[in-house]
């Protein structure tokens, strides 16, 4: 049998990041998974390591080993994110660090040093995680949305950077799911959000997994530097 | 492993071994000389940015391969120095030696 493909998932201990693991395991991928925690997931083709990132010393060790292990990363999704709902008037500046360093800095990251494995391959496939927030200008969300809107930058520069090694780069961009993420925001905010959408439902994990299948197949090797927003945004 | 002991040599061999994988992609008037006084970046060399940049991560991953180090070329420091430590393979060796050192000091 020929080796399982490898993905990279950040951000795994919960959530979503633990649902698409769940998924691609279920379809013979091996995934390797991180967080700042240990994880209870236990499947003999996925791998987690302890690891923060934004830590830029800890993200190329991991890769590192994930390339000496299993020889290679054909697909990085970069799930590990943060948000925090403030007002911009009460927003510290300590807050506004720790999610650009997540959302951005670990996303920035985990593209580059993957990127230097796909390369020498010249096949991969990088997915990040933009948010509705950004394009639906949210109250509240000003750093989440800021930060989220720098990795569509990322995205779409990288796209082009990366694609004479045959790398594509993507993001797609959930509406709300009923995660931790959201468990704090009032219902009426969520109910005033939910009706910003063309289609007013909560997105569904398999709503993400959807659209991860649809850039990660071989065939969608034209379909580079986009951004697939759900519920119509 | 054995960072302590990487000679000089070890790491100018190891940026050929870059050079050859670069060259494969090179026009025969673009191919880069093996040796310590070829110029990588600035004026006098035959790379583009992308080559330089291909270079460099060929060069890091043998590195990371040969030495078990993992370093990062493209650091603040090396972008910032008025004379660039990728001018030529004898300056980029003794950047790189630099750089091996510091991380098995960590």
């Amino acid at each position: 049998m020929p080796d399982p493909k490898v993905m990279v998932i950040t951000g795994t201990r919960k959530g979503i990041g633990r649902y698409l693991c769940e998924y691609y395991l279920q379809r013979d991928w091996a995934v390797v998974g991180c967080s700042r925690e240990e994880s209870d997931l236990q499947h003999e083709r996925y791998l987690h390591y302890c690891v923060d990132v934004a830590d830029e010393m800890g993200v190329k060790k991991m890769l590192v080993d994930v390339a000496a292990k299993l020889g290679g990363v054909e697909v990085l999704v970069n799930n590990a994110g943060i948000a925090s709902m403030n007002h911009i008037l009460l927003t510290p500046v300590s807050t506004v660090r720790k999610i650009l360093d997540t959302n951005f800095i670990g996303t920035f990251l985990f593209c580059r040093e993957t990127a230097k494995l796909m390369s020498r391959r010249q096949y991969g496939r990088i997915v990040n995680f933009a948010t509705v927030a950004a394009p639906l200008k949210l109250e509240g969300e000003a750093i989440y949305a800021a930060s989220k809107a720098a990795v569509v930058s990322l995205t779409q520069v990288m796209a082009r950077e990366l694609a004479e090694s045959n790398i594509t780069v993507n993001a797609v961009g959930p509406t709300p799911v009923k995660t931790d993420l959201i468990r704090s925001v009032p219902q009426e905010k969520m109910r005033a959000l939910l009706a910003r959408q063309a289609n007013q439902r909560y997105g569904e994990m398999r709503d993400i997994s959807n659209v991860i299948d649809f850039f990660i197949k071989p065939e969608s090797d034209f379909v580079t530097g986009q951004v697939i927003y759900l519920g119509g945004v | 492993m054995g960072s302590t002991t990487t000679t000089k040599q070890r790491v100018v061999g190891l940026i050929y071994e870059a050079i050859d994988s670069i060259n494969d992609t090179l026009p025969d008037q673009r191919q880069l000389d093996k040796a310590e006084a070829t110029v990588l970046f600035g004026s006098g060399t035959t790379l583009d940015s992308l080559g330089l940049v291909n270079l460099l991560v060929s060069f890091e991953q043998q590195i990371i391969d040969d030495v078990g180090v993992p370093i990062t070329l493209a650091d603040e420091r090396a972008m910032s120095q008025r004379s660039s430590p990728f001018r030529t393979v004898d300056t980029l060796a003794d950047y790189a030696m630099q750089l091996i050192q510091e991380s098995a000091d960590a």
